[in-house]
Formats: structure tokens, C-alpha cells, sequence
């Protein structure tokens, strides 16, 4: 379990990146904290030529303020932010989240940008993300765009960047005061990957509610009539609602499935509404 | 009282360095020249083998089986009337039978290269149709895993009484199906061997984590055609062992003979991919049975059928068929009851080799049978632990030889049980369970109890027939000139702390401090001959040897004092480290020096043998010393997902004499959080063609401190009649007994819903699903 031969390069900036990755072409291959792609590099199912560490670059480490959103740079890890070392926009789901997140020597490297590259579906990131609205930014050769998280994610282990690209940050809206959320991560153990997610966020200020089922085969679903029946404060009507909406978005799921998806995504709402 | 013997918590001398990280393990043993190995396992799990191509140039660093002149495969024969007899070829001839069965190996300067040189190795396969399972390997059109067997046994054994009357009178019959899934062992260190030509020696030096450094010298030197005085097998520290460790394994042989043909070092470790696939190899057993008891639940008889998925190849020394012996062996358990029918299959599988994990078949059987003592008691609407406390073997009947034989020595099982039922707080909980949870959550409490053969010897392995069987354990205690001991034996320790409680024992009879007594383990070019470290024997077979060569020394000790003193030996005692006559008094020290450096001040006729003893000791008994314990679960089950917490968990346990209470407890800890591993999470799973599908951490779940309660242990102490001190063994106890309690405690708070759980691991899925269709089946 010892991966193949392979080329190290670091790179010192988003720039430096985008060069490097470009100069090496297809064999080129983003490495951050190295928690996904260690182990797929030590089964050999990742065979980089070479790897680009954007570990050390100072940029992508950096939570900043532009104003409208606050940017958490890709390369910030899940200790960071459990520890609450970095400015948080969410109210303390993000914090949360993370320190639910494998156990705390992964936390120490991993970051929150090779989460949602990485994209696997029990991740607690991609959902995450989704829930608070946020985008993703993104630079390559031909300059910088920026996607919603719904978007970037396109199915299991696969995301919308395309050859040369990186992401630099991850975009979120800061909750206003009476924001709540709850987040529900259904797994075998402590710090284990989930076998179903519901996140959700209510900020009626800025009339956003979100509620999202994470933990499926593919991107996380966000369920858009339970999140409307949320906004409205229909309470009684929304175990049913959640049901049916289940049952609509995922007809094929096995029976044990939709009850734990159901129940993560109750817990979740309760939690928001309080 | 002072003093570090027998029966103190002597802080473990072996811990400074084991938990400050300056333990070596033979992944960091460093030596000039030093080539690293790995393994091509079999892709597939039953396959011939039509060709294996070499890389270019490659073909003095990758070896195949004709690559090996005159190594002989790993032959484990057991004389057991029914037994087959399969050669384990140490590289695949012929046919590959499990997937991660080794196929060739590729050498080079790191492991990486070595991985590189062994993608670049051509295997051309033809698929034979996969026996993955036994039912698989029941069926009249299943292929052979061993084409020149009649089918695919291994093994039949048959305890057979007249059940008809219980059929025609019983007024309660049970039924039931049980299983238990494979399993890993999952030591932190898995396998390691480092192998090189010593030229000054003339000697094959093998250092292996292994559990039977000698066992490991014997099969080396059959496999290899060597003569046992050219092989040293050493042991440096080993990161747990619960068995893995404990048979010849066929890269000790391939890197073996590695260091044999090139007279260089060579090396392989383990990695967590092999472990998993490669080293899925334990627990598997299906049972189905029929109890009969009467109306009280008092049970009167078992009928019971039990299947073990042995895998492809039997392990030397033990064989595979241990495992199925022991099960129908120990099923009846710590119970008193009169009839007993059992037959067991030994079935031949594509999948690895089964070998003996901690406990050896007492997880399965206690699981099965505390689960039919839980559901005669629901039966017949009594408490369980009423039930179950009825029919343990009394105090009174001590010593009880059982149904199927077993000459249980001593003990107070039904003591056991109302301990732990006091400390779990029975009571309470039964009350809890009346209010409800505000969460939603169900409470069960569960129990169970289980006997442990321990240090089974001669007798018992010599009716199997097996290669090597235990005798004799041997022991060398030494006073250094200086006042020291030096201890040597044979067994090995794998972290259950032996240092220490080895050098206890020598302690309780010289009385020299814990501080000043070394202890040397496993290699066997220092140490007089032992089978190793295997069936809670330690402490009573090392243990019993120590003492007895201790109480030699110590008679010679007294002979040279009372020269010294001119006094009778008889007037001589030993207090402190000090040797006393009345008010005059000498050193250890001052013995020694008269031994080794003032000969001269000897007395006339004193024991030539010095001051070093080696003396071979048995218990009183072949059978073993039967320790035992009760445990008790509190869990809450979340309905709405299947999730299981444990709330509470304590033991009442009974391992006689105890060396060290705080080893002893150690034991329990890391004996259950290994049951708590098998009751709830691990399992490695194969699909329909034999391949694993567990084939890492992320696929195989082990328990965590986050998974683990906090363990309540208290003592009992009934010495065994048969050994010295009364000790008994405790090494594999209490990873016998969680499964079976943690699934009565489900099944309990499960009631109301009419679920019952009987597989272990019970994955919330599981429970999920069982908990649906029982809602789907009410409405
Ligand atoms: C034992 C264990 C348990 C875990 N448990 C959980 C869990 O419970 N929940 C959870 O969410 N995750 C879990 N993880 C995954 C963990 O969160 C990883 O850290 C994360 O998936 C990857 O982040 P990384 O920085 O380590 O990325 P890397 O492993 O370095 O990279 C991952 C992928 O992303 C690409 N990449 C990385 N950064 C960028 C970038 N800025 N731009 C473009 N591409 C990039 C890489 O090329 C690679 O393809 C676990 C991991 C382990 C080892």
C-alpha cells in the first residue's frame, strides 16, 4: 500500500498553481491536506505523475470579509475551523459541522476546499455548503468564475472543473441574527462518514430556507416544498411532507433508507425551528 | 502489605517505553542491506494458476513457487477420525484458493519498488467457479476447494445422546437460527518478518512477530529442510497479537528462505490491505438449535448443528478444525443440563485460512447459547437473569464435570451473575424501563455468562493430534552476582503485560523487587522451549514455571546463606530483598558474589547448578482451569434508526489467583472492547465470488473511545486446586462474553416491538430492518 512513483511540486500561490498544473497537463494533480488523496494514492487508485501542493499557499489559507460574503480560502482546514480560529459567517454550523468530520488528526489537514473537490457523496462539506447557499470560486487558465455549490457538485466524485482549474475559496453569505440551522449526521460511529445528512438553514431576513438531504448515492437533494412548508411554520404537516417528498425525489431508495433520511432530515428541521 | 508479588499492582514495567513511542517493532528494525518485500496476492478467490510471467529482467527479484527448490508446504495434520488434510503451499501451486492467497513475491529497496515490480507481474488465470460461502460449499454441484477431497468437509464431529423423550415431553421447545459474521483480529501491528544469514552463528535468524517464537523454529525447519540448531527465531516488541500471530504463516516461511538462498536481510510487514482481506479469517459460525426445557425454564436438553466457514487451508500447528471442536465442545457452557446433541462441519471455503482469535469458538457459542437461555426465559415470561442464574452449575456441585466432559474446577458462576446484577443496577433499570425515555430511545439490559478453559495441555491437544503439543513449560530464573534476577522463558508477550507479571511471580518467592528482576521472552536461542502464547495460558503455564524454578533457586540460595551466616538453612528466610537469620541478615548480593567471584567462601557440596534453574512445570490437571465472569449490558436503541448506545457495562469475573488486578482489569478492557468490535461493527463481508468487500478502514468499522462505555470490572478470586498460586488464565476471557450480552440487551428493549436479533454484528441497518418488517408485518 505504497503509491506509485510520482513528482512533488509546491506551489506558493493560486497563480503559481495554475502554471504548474498547466505546464504538467493531464498528469498534473492538486494535492491540500492529502486525506483523499493519500489513501487513493497509497491504493494506487489515484497515479498521479505529479503532484501540486497548494498547502503552503498563504492565500487560499485566508478567511476574508469582501463586504457582501466572507471567503474561506480553500486551503483553511477542519480544525480551523472547529476551533473557531477563522471568522464564521454561519452562527456556529460551520464549527459543527466540523468537528464532526473524521477524527482530529485528519481535521488537522484536511481542507475544506479538498472536501468539496473531492465530492464524496457522505462528505459533510458538500451538503453543508449547499444549505447555506454558498459558491464556489474558481480559477484557471482563462481567469477566475464562481459557481453555487448545488451546481459545482454534478454526481459522485465528480464536480465542474475542468482541466487546469482550482478552487480558491469557498463563498458564503453571512446568516443575520435571527438565522437558526440544524444539522443531522446519521453515521456508525463518531467522526465516520454519514449514512444520511439533513442540513437545514432558515434566515428569514433575507427570506433564505434551505433544507437539503445529504449522504446519498449522488449530490445532495435540496427539498424544496418541505423547505417552503419550513419557511412557513407549518409544523404539524411537516413529518408528512418530508415523507412525500422523500418518497418523490427517491423512489428507488430501500425502505431502511428512506426512514433514516426521514429521520435525519426531521431531527435536522426540528433543530432549525427549535 | 509492601513488596511487588503476587497479587500487587505493580505498574507495568514494559509501559515507559511502549507508550513514549521507544518500542521496537520489526518495521523499525534497521540493517545495512536490508531489501524490502511484497507479496502478488490472487486477484481471484478460486482460480488456476495457467501462468505467471516475470517482468523483463526482473527474475532474480520476483519468486513463484518453482522459484523455491525444496521448500515444502505448511502441513497441519490432525489425527481426529473425520479430518482432511490440506498442504498449504507458502506461494500458490496449482490453483489459487482465496483472494489475497500470495501467488509470488517481489523484492527490491523499498516497498514501494517492490509494489511497482509486483504490478508488472503477468497472471494469467482461469476462473474456477468461487465456493464462498458454506451453504455454497454444502451443495452436491459445488466444485472442490481441494480437488482431490470427496466434497468440501474438513472436518464432522458428532456428540450424540436419545433426544426423543425431551421431543415427546418437554413443555418448552426453542428454535433458532444464529450467526456470526467473519471477522478480522486487527492487531495495531499486523504481521511483520525480517529474516538474515548470521555466518558467525551458522544460523537463519528470523525475527517475526509472532506469538510462538518455537512453534515458528519447529515449522521453519520442517518447511525449509533446515536443521533446527541453524534457525533462531527472535522476537522484538509486538503490537498485540489476539492469535493472528500465533500459527507458522507463509511469508515467514517466503522471507525465510529469502535470507536462506541470498544470505542477505529481508522483510515484509503487513499492511492494513492484507490485514483486511488476506487476514479475514475468523469468527465465522452459523448455528441452528433446538432447546428443550421445562416449564420454569430450567433447560433439559440442546440440539444443536454449528457451521465454521474455515476458509481454504488449515493453520499450523492448530489446524482449522479446532475451532469447530471447541464449539461443540464449549456450547453447553457454564449450564447444568442432561441431554446433548451436537454435530459440527468444518467447511472448506475460498476465503483465508481460519485461524484461532481470542476466545477461540467461546464467542460464538456463548452468543448463541445466552440468546436461547433469553428466549427460553421470554418463553416461559420469567426474568432472564432469574433463568439463567437457575441453571448455572451450583457452588455446590463443584467440581463439576459437564455434559460434554469438561472438569469445571472451582467457582461461583450464579455468584457472578448477582454481582453483576447488583452493579449494573438491575433494578433501576427495570424502573427506567417502566417511565420511557423522553428521546425515544428503548433501554435493555442483557447478560451473559461464560466459562474459559484455560491452559488446556497435554491431554487435550494430544486428542486432537495435531502437530505440536503443549507439555512441559519451561522457565530459567537467575540471581546475577549483584543480587539480580534475571527470568527467561520461552512464551511470548504480545502486550498483555508479562514483563511484569513474570517478574511478580519470581518477586512473591525471593521477595527482590519487581525493579531488579529482568525478564527475556520468545527467542529461542535464550530461552528454554515453550509453545507461546495462546489459550489464556501464560500466566498459569510461564507463570507456574517461574515459581517452580524461583522455589528451586531460592533452596540453593538458602543452602550458600547459611553457610555464609552459619546457621541451618532451615532458620533462613527471605524478607524484603533480604535474606534473614534471626537478627543477622545478607544481601542477595552477598550470595552472588560468593557464587560467581568468591567461589572460594562456598560450603563443601554445594548444588553445582549454581545459582541459574530451569525447571519444567503442568498444572495438576491437563484439562485447563476454568476461569469465568458474568457481564451486563444497559443499551439504548433508537427505534427510529436501529442505532444501539451502551449506557452501562460491568463484569463480575473469577480468574482465581490474580498476578496483578490491574493486568487483569487491562485484560477485561481491551478484551471486551474487542467483543463490543464484534457484537456491533466489524464484519468482512464477500460477495457471491469470494472477493472481500471490506478492504479498508473505511469499509471495516472498529469501535472507538467514542463507541466504548466505560467498564466497571470487580473481582472475584476462587483459586484453582490444580496450579500453583491458584492462578487461572484470563488472556481471551472478556472478549467472549459482549456479543452475547449486548444482544439480549437489544432484544430486551426491542420486546415491545416483537424483534429479536440473532447475528452478530448488529449493524443499525440490521436492527432497522428487522424493526420495519416487524411494523410492516402488525399493520
Ligand atoms: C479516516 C478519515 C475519515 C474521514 N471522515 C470524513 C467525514 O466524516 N466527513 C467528511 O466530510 N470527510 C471525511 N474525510 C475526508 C476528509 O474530510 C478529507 O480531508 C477531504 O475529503 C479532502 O480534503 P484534503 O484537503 O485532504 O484534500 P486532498 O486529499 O489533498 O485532495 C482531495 C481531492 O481534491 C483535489 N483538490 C484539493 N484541493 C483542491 C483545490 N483547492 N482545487 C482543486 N482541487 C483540489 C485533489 O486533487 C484531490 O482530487 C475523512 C478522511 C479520512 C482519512
Amino acid at each position: 500500500m505504497k503509491p506509485a512513483k510520482f513528482e512533488y511540486h509546491a506551489a506558493g500561490s493560486p497563480a503559481d498553481a495554475v502554471a504548474l498544473l498547466s505546464r504538467l497537463g493531464e498528469g498534473g494533480k492538486i494535492i491540500a491536506g492529502g486525506q483523499s488523496m493519500g489513501p487513493m494514492m497509497n491504493l494506487r487508485v489515484a497515479r498521479p505523475e505529479a503532484v501540486v501542493d497548494i498547502a503552503g499557499a498563504t492565500e487560499l489559507c485566508a478567511v476574508t470579509d469582501d463586504g457582501d460574503d466572507v471567503l474561506i480560502g480553500a486551503c483553511v482546514t477542519h480544525g480551523q475551523i472547529e476551533d473557531g480560529d477563522v471568522p464564521d459567517p454561519s452562527r456556529g454550523m460551520l464549527p459543527h459541522v466540523a468537528g464532526g468530520i473524521a477524527y482530529r488528526a485528519v481535521r488537522n489537514r484536511g481542507t475544506i476546499g479538498g472536501s468539496v473537490v473531492h465530492a464524496d457523496p457522505a462528505a459533510d462539506w458538500v451538503t453543508t455548503l449547499i444549505a447555506l447557499g454558498a459558491r464556489i470560486d474558481i480559477v484557471g487558465p482563462d481567469g477566475s468564475r464562481s459557481v453555487q455549490a448545488e451546481d459545482f457538485m454534478l454526481g459522485a466524485y465528480t464536480v465542474s472543473l475542468v482541466e487546469g482549474e482550482l478552487v480558491t475559496a469557498m463563498r458564503l453569505p453571512c446568516l443575520s441574527e435571527e438565522a437558526s440551522w440544524g444539522y443531522t449526521k446519521l453515521n456508525r460511529k463518531v467522526g465516520e462518514f454519514a449514512d444520511a445528512i439533513g442540513a437545514v438553514v432558515i434566515d428569514p431576513a433575507r427570506r433564505f430556507c434551505r433544507v437539503v438531504l445529504g449522504g446519498l448515492d449522488g449530490t445532495p437533494c435540496l427539498l424544496h416544498e418541505t423547505a417552503q412548508a419550513v419557511a412557513k411554520g407549518e409544523r404539524e404537516a411537516l413529518p408528512e411532507q418530508i415523507r412525500a417528498e422523500i418518497e418523490r425525489r427517491l423512489p428507488e431508495a430501500a425502505p431502511g433508507k428512506k426512514q433514516i433520511y426521514g429521520v435525519a432530515l426531521n431531527r435536522a428541521v426540528n433543530a432549525a425551528i427549535g | 502489605m509492601a513488596g511487588t508479588g503476587i497479587g500487587k499492582r505493580v505498574a507495568r514495567k514494559e509501559d515507559a517505553r511502549l507508550v513514549t513511542g521507544r518500542g521496537t517493532y520489526v518495521a523499525d528494525l534497521k540493517m545495512p542491506g536490508l531489501r524490502e518485500v511484497a507479496f502478488l496476492r490472487s486477484p481471484l478467490a478460486h482460480a488456476r494458476l495457467s501462468a505467471i510471467t516475470k517482468p523483463e529482467g526482473a527474475g532474480d527479484r520476483v519468486f513463484v513457487a518453482d522459484d523455491l527448490d525444496g521448500v515444502l508446504p505448511i502441513t497441519a495434520r490432525s489425527t481426529l477420525p473425520t479430518y482432511r488434510q490440506s498442504d498449504y503451499p507458502v506461494l500458490a501451486t496449482g490453483k489459487a484458493r482465496f483472494a489475497g492467497e500470495p501467488i509470488a513475491m517481489a523484492v527490491a529497496e523499498s516497498r514501494a519498488e517492490a509494489e511497482d515490480l509486483c504490478e508488472a507481474i503477468e497472471l494469467d488465470l482461469d476462473e474456477l467457479p468461487p465456493i464462498a460461502d458454506v451453504w455454497r460449499a454444502l451443495s452436491p454441484d459445488a466444485g472442490r476447494v481441494h480437488d482431490d477431497w470427496p466434497d468440501n468437509l474438513c472436518l464432522r464431529t458428532e456428540i450424540d445422546q436419545d433426544l426423543s423423550e425431551l421431543e415427546a415431553t418437554a413443555a418448552v421447545k426453542i428454535e433458532r437460527e444464529i450467526n456470526t459474521a467473519r471477522q478480522c483480529m486487527m492487531p495495531m501491528e499486523g504481521k511483520g518478518v525480517l529474516a538474515y544469514w548470521d555466518d558467525r552463528a551458522a544460523q537463519l535468524v528470523v525475527v517475526s512477530a509472532t506469538q510462538v517464537s518455537h512453534i515458528v523454529r519447529t515449522g521453519l525447519s520442517e518447511c525449509l529442510g533446515l536443521e533446527q540448531g541453524a534457525i533462531r527465531v527472535q522476537t522484538v516488541d509486538i503490537g498485540g497479537g489476539f492469535g493472528y500471530k500465533a500459527t507458522l504463516q507463509p511469508e515467514e516461511v517466503c522471507i525465510a528462505w529469502l535470507a536462506l538462498r541470498y544470505r542477505a536481510p529481508f522483510r515484509w510487514i503487513e499492511d492494513r490491505r492484507e490485514h483486511l482481506t488476506a487476514g479475514a479469517n475468523t469468527r465465522e459460525h452459523h448455528y441452528k438449535i433446538k432447546a428443550y426445557a421445562d416449564e420454569r425454564g430450567r433447560l433439559l436438553g440442546l440440539d444443536a448443528e454449528v457451521w465454521v466457514d474455515i476458509g481454504a487451508y488449515s493453520v499450523y500447528p492448530f489446524t482449522a478444525c479446532i475451532e469447530a471442536a471447541q464449539a461443540g465442545g464449549n456450547l453447553p457452557g457454564p449450564y447444568k443440563f442432561d441431554f446433548y446433541r451436537c454435530k459440527t462441519y468444518s467447511v472448506a471455503t475460498n476465503k483465508p485460512p481460519f485461524a484461532p482469535y481470542r476466545g477461540v469458538a467461546r464467542p460464538g457459542v456463548c452468543f448463541a447459547m445466552e440468546q436461547i437461555i433469553d428466549a427460553i426465559a421470554r418463553e416461559v415470561g420469567r426474568e432472564p437473569a432469574d433463568v439463567r442464574e437457575e441453571n448455572l452449575v451450583p457452588l455446590e456441585a463443584m467440581p463439576y464435570t459437564n455434559i460434554t466432559g469438561k472438569q469445571y474446577d472451582s467457582g461461583d458462576y450464579a455468584a457472578s451473575l448477582r454481582g453483576v446484577r447488583r452493579q449494573i443496577g438491575f433494578d433501576q433499570v427495570r424502573q427506567r424501563q417502566q417511565t420511557g425515555e423522553a428521546d425515544g430511545r428503548l433501554i435493555g439490559v442483557g447478560f451473559a455468562t461464560y466459562t474459559e478453559q484455560s491452559a488446556h495441555g497435554t491431554a487435550v491437544f494430544a486428542s486432537w493430534g495435531i502437530p505440536i503439543v503443549p507439555g512441559y513449560e519451561q522457565a530459567t530464573v537467575r540471581l546475577t552476582a549483584d543480587g539480580g534476577v534475571e527470568v527467561r522463558a520461552g512464551i511470548q508477550s504480545i502486550g498483555q503485560g508479562l514483563e511484569t507479571t513474570l517478574a511478580q511471580v519470581a518477586s512473591e518467592i525471593l521477595t527482590i523487587p519487581t525493579d531488579n528482576i529482568q525478564v527475556l521472552l520468545g527467542d529461542t536461542a535464550m530461552t528454554p522451549y515453550s509453545t507461546g502464547a495462546y489459550a489464556s495460558r501464560g500466566m498459569v503455564m510461564a507463570g507456574g514455571a517461574v515459581s517452580k524454578s524461583a522455589n528451586v533457586l531460592a533452596e540453593r540460595v538458602r543452602a550458600i546463606a547459611a553457610h555464609l551466616l552459619q546457621c541451618e538453612a532451615g532458620e533462613i528466610a527471605f524478607e524484603n530483598g533480604e535474606i534473614k537469620s534471626g537478627a543477622a541478615s545478607l544481601k542477595f548480593s552477598d550470595v552472588g558474589r560468593a557464587w560467581y567471584l568468591r567461589p572460594e567462601e562456598l560450603p563443601e557440596g554445594v548444588d553445582q547448578g549454581g545459582l541459574e534453574v530451569t525447571e519444567g512445570y503442568k498444572p495438576g490437571t491437563d484439562l485447563g482451569v476454568f476461569s469465568y465472569a458474568s457481564h451486563a449490558a444497559v443499551v439504548a436503541v433508537d427505534p427510529a434508526t436501529g442505532h444501539v448506545e451502551i449506557l452501562d457495562y460491568a463484569i463480575t469475573e473469577d480468574c482465581g489467583r490474580m498476578v496483578n488486578p490491574m493486568v487483569v482489569e487491562g485484560q477485561a478492557y481491551g478484551g471486551t472492547a474487542q467483543g463490543i468490535g464484534t457484537a456491533l461493527f466489524e464484519e468482512s463481508p464477500y460477495d457471491a465470488f469470494g472477493q472481500p468487500l471490506s478492504s479498508t478502514l473505511a469499509d471495516y468499522i472498529l469501535p472507538g473511545p467514542a463507541e466504548l462505555p466505560s467498564m466497571r470490572v470487580e473481582h472475584m478470586e476462587t483459586l484453582s486446586p490444580h496450579t500453583a498460586h491458584g492462578i487461572k488464565g484470563v488472556g481471551e476471557g472478556s472478549a467472549i462474553a459482549p456479543p452475547a450480552a449486548i444482544v439480549n440487551a437489544i432484544n430486551d428493549a426491542l420486546r415491545g416491538l416483537g424483534v429479536e436479533i440473532n447475528q452478530a454484528p448488529m449493524p443499525p441497518s440490521h436492527i432497522l430492518d428487522k424493526i420495519l418488517a416487524a411494523q410492516e408485518a402488525a399493520s
